[in-house]
């Protein structure tokens, strides 16, 4: 009898130790998004943008099975450290990916190091993010990325003195650090430099400030999901009546906000790699699966970097052949070169970071919606901090 | 110098209306409820979904407004606050903050987790000048809307025989039932209306600011200053607080950019160091 229960119990152990050789067949992708919470709709976008790439490309690659695991951090850097040990430990991700905001980056830095597992941002933007750590790849883009062609075009199209206004955390001050500093070198003088804090529900007060300031332009940041109550306080204060142009980076005038924003925000010109209406068959075709499984939801940029960031991941793997070594995968990532729908891509093979293209856009009405029309491309623009 | 002190009463105003209700709730009825806001939040989508999803006018949104947060106050008060008047505190905070995370899933399910704005009727926007300063017509209409409740809600509790019965039931509800009050329906009433204005003030503020999901969590804070600077046994405690809140922090962060998010703050500990039972309150008996 006992010798049947260890013959038994030798054969469970024999069939456990061959279950790890079954599961490499699938390659696992942990997620960390805000789902909830202030940042909800940059998850919302995030997942969405993950589901149209799986729609699109399928969930082979290499001969592996791609299986995506989403957890919601709703936004605080402790919850998703936390969130990541258990993805690596208990779950045994080969990547991870997300990330909504620079400080949970930054917590998640860490994890990925001692783990090496590659994680992929997809949203923070504060330049130094992709520095905390060997297996960070930003398939996204960075402040300084987005500030530097807005602040040239106003430098070359008449406007001499400006004044910011940015939300009070670390990319907001990289954006008005960034602009100050190619604006003033292009001639420009930024008369002050206004920090409204991150939760800020009325702007009044900074508005004011900068109108009575009296620059030829206000540049404007706030994350993406924000800009709704900002140039709604915007408009109503009157800035076009004042002879003060408004510009910004594209988080404010974000495509999943846009429409809503009404014609009162025609003719606004921002920088951004990112718009629903950029022309090219890559665009439409991701505009149209993505509006298909995400029930005519619109696309902005968080979407396409998480289409873009699955995109790195499927063809790092193509490249290592399946295998999901860590190291192996940061290496096949370096130096990617792609289409995305934002236009030509391609990951620096040095740095780790994204150098995607930039372009002025001006909101227009097309077809009864509003769009960020593209009418100067500047070009692949690199992160100009990193060395 | 005058755009910027009109531009924080509005909001103190708004800030008002939008906290009233729970400063009765909360003086009168000596019943916490956190889930204040999402009242406020439940006549904020009203008035987005009828303005953007039927084109119905802006002037219908706010009565529409106060309308359907008062009958979902009386609503949830008849079914789930009932049962908590006699409960602890510690109770009803976790009821009430529990109520608050059900109702931002529900938002999120049904309207999405992004900002959502309305667009003013012509005749609510631009600016006029008056007295050589700039301000928006809509900041003028909330300051005169909401002084208008202000008056009418000061003369319904002092002047009234219903403001007399509340407060009766309020002081001594055991007393105030002996002489045949029927204070139950007195607090049903009570509750609805405040939570109609919280729906009132939630669509005011959709012309001002933008609603998502956290609004409730959002303004808790600013709720809770108000009522703690005001205190919250009277209507024009909470009243000036409001106002001079909303001035403070509009002007705190015109003048002094650096700090002005903090402001708002300093006061509130400034008045719990100096005057804990609020700074126009009677000190207690």
């Amino acid at each position: 009898m006992r010798r049947q229960i260890l013959k038994g119990l030798a054969a469970s152990a024999i069939a456990l130790a061959a279950l790890p050789a079954l599961a490499q067949e699938t390659v696992k992708v942990g997620l960390i998004l805000p789902m909830t919470g202030q940042q909800a709709s940059t998850g919302r976008q995030l997942e969405a943008g993950v589901k149209a790439y799986m729609a699109q490309h399928g969930n082979k690659v290499a001969g592996k099975t791609i299986e995506v695991i989403i957890k919601d951090d709703t936004g605080i850097a402790d919850i998703s450290k936390r969130l990541a040990q258990e993805l690596v430990v208990n779950d045994k991700v080969s990547v991870l990916g997300g990330f909504g905001l620079t400080p949970i980056a930054m917590a998640v830095g860490p994890v990925a190091t001692q783990a090496k597992v590659p994680a992929v941002i997809m949203t923070a933007a504060t330049s130094v993010v992709v520095e905390q750590s060997p297996y960070f790849v930003r398939v996204g883009r960075t402040m300084p990325q987005m500030t530097f062609p807005i602040a040239d075009w106003a430098a070359k199209n008449g406007i001499k003195s400006a004044v910011t206004l940015v939300s009070d955390y670390a990319p907001g001050i990289d954006a008005e650090k960034f602009f100050k500093q190619r604006f003033e070198e292009a001639g420009g003088k930024v008369l002050d430099a206004l920090r409204a804090p991150l939760a800020s529900p009325d702007f009044a007060a900074f508005l004011q400030k900068a109108k009575d300031l009296k620059p030829d332009a206000l540049f404007l940041f706030v994350p993406s999901g924000q800009g709704a109550t900002l140039m709604k306080q915007v408009i109503d204060r009157d800035f076009a009546g004042s002879k003060i142009r408004v510009i910004a980076t594209g988080d404010v005038t974000d495509d999943d906000l846009l429409n809503d924003m009404g014609d009162s925000v025609l003719g606004m010109v921002t920088s951004h790699d990112y718009s629903a209406d950029h022309d090219s068959p890559e665009n439409k075709a991701f505009v149209e699966i993505f509006k298909k499984v995400n029930n005519n939801l619109r696309p902005n940029m968080m979407a396409v970097a998480a289409y873009d960031g699955m995109d790195v991941i499927y063809r790092a793997l193509t490249a290592t052949k399946g295998d999901a070594n860590g190291q192996k995968l940061v290496d096949a990532m370096k130096g990617q070169k792609w289409m995305s729908p934002r236009g030509p891509m391609e990951i620096d093979a040095n740095t780790r970071e994204a150098i995607p293209p930039m372009f002025i856009r001006k909101v227009e009405r097309k077809n009864g919606e509003l769009y960020n029309v593209e009418f100067e491309a500047t070009g692949p623009v690199k992160d100009p901090t990193h060395k | 110098m005058l755009t910027i002190l009109f531009d924080g009463v509005a909001y103190g105003m708004l800030l008002f209306v939008l906290a009233i209700g729970l400063c009765v709730t909360l003086g009168l009825m000596n019943f916490i409820n956190l889930a204040h806001g999402a009242f406020a939040m439940a006549g904020g989508y009203l008035t987005i979904v009828m303005m953007n999803r039927y084109g119905i006018s802006f002037y219908w949104g706010l009565p529409a407004a106060f309308v359907f947060a008062a009958l979902l106050g009386a609503v949830l008060e008849r079914t789930l606050y009932v049962h908590l008047y006699t409960r602890s505190h510690l109770d009803q905070v976790l009821f009430s903050i529990g109520l608050v995370f059900m109702a931002t899933a529900v938002v999120d399910y049904f309207m999405g987790a992004n900002q959502q704005t309305i667009n003013l009727p012509p005749s609510l926007e631009g600016r006029v000048t008056i007295l050589g300063a700039s301000i928006g017509v809509y900041r003028i209409f909330t300051i005169v809307l909401c002084g208008l409740l202000t008056i009418g809600l000061q003369f319904v509790l002092s002047k009234t025989r219903f403001g007399s019965r509340l407060r009766a039931a309020v002081d001594d509800g055991r007393v105030a039932r002996g002489m045949g009050i029927d204070v139950t329906k007195i607090f049903a009433v009570t509750f609805a209306v405040g939570s109609g204005l919280a729906g009132l003030g939630g669509a005011l503020s959709t012309g001002i600011i933008s609603m998502d999901p956290t609004f409730p969590l959002k303004y808790m804070i600013y709720f809770l200053i108000v009522i703690s600077v005001g205190g919250a046994t009277t209507i024009t405690g909470p009243f000036f607080a409001s106002l001079l809140l909303g001035v403070a922090d509009v002007a705190g962060k015109y003048y002094v950019p650096a700090i002005g998010g903090f402001i708002i703050y300093t006061i509130m500990v400034a008045v719990l160091i100096l005057r804990p039972q609020g700074l126009f309150t009677k000190a207690s008996r």
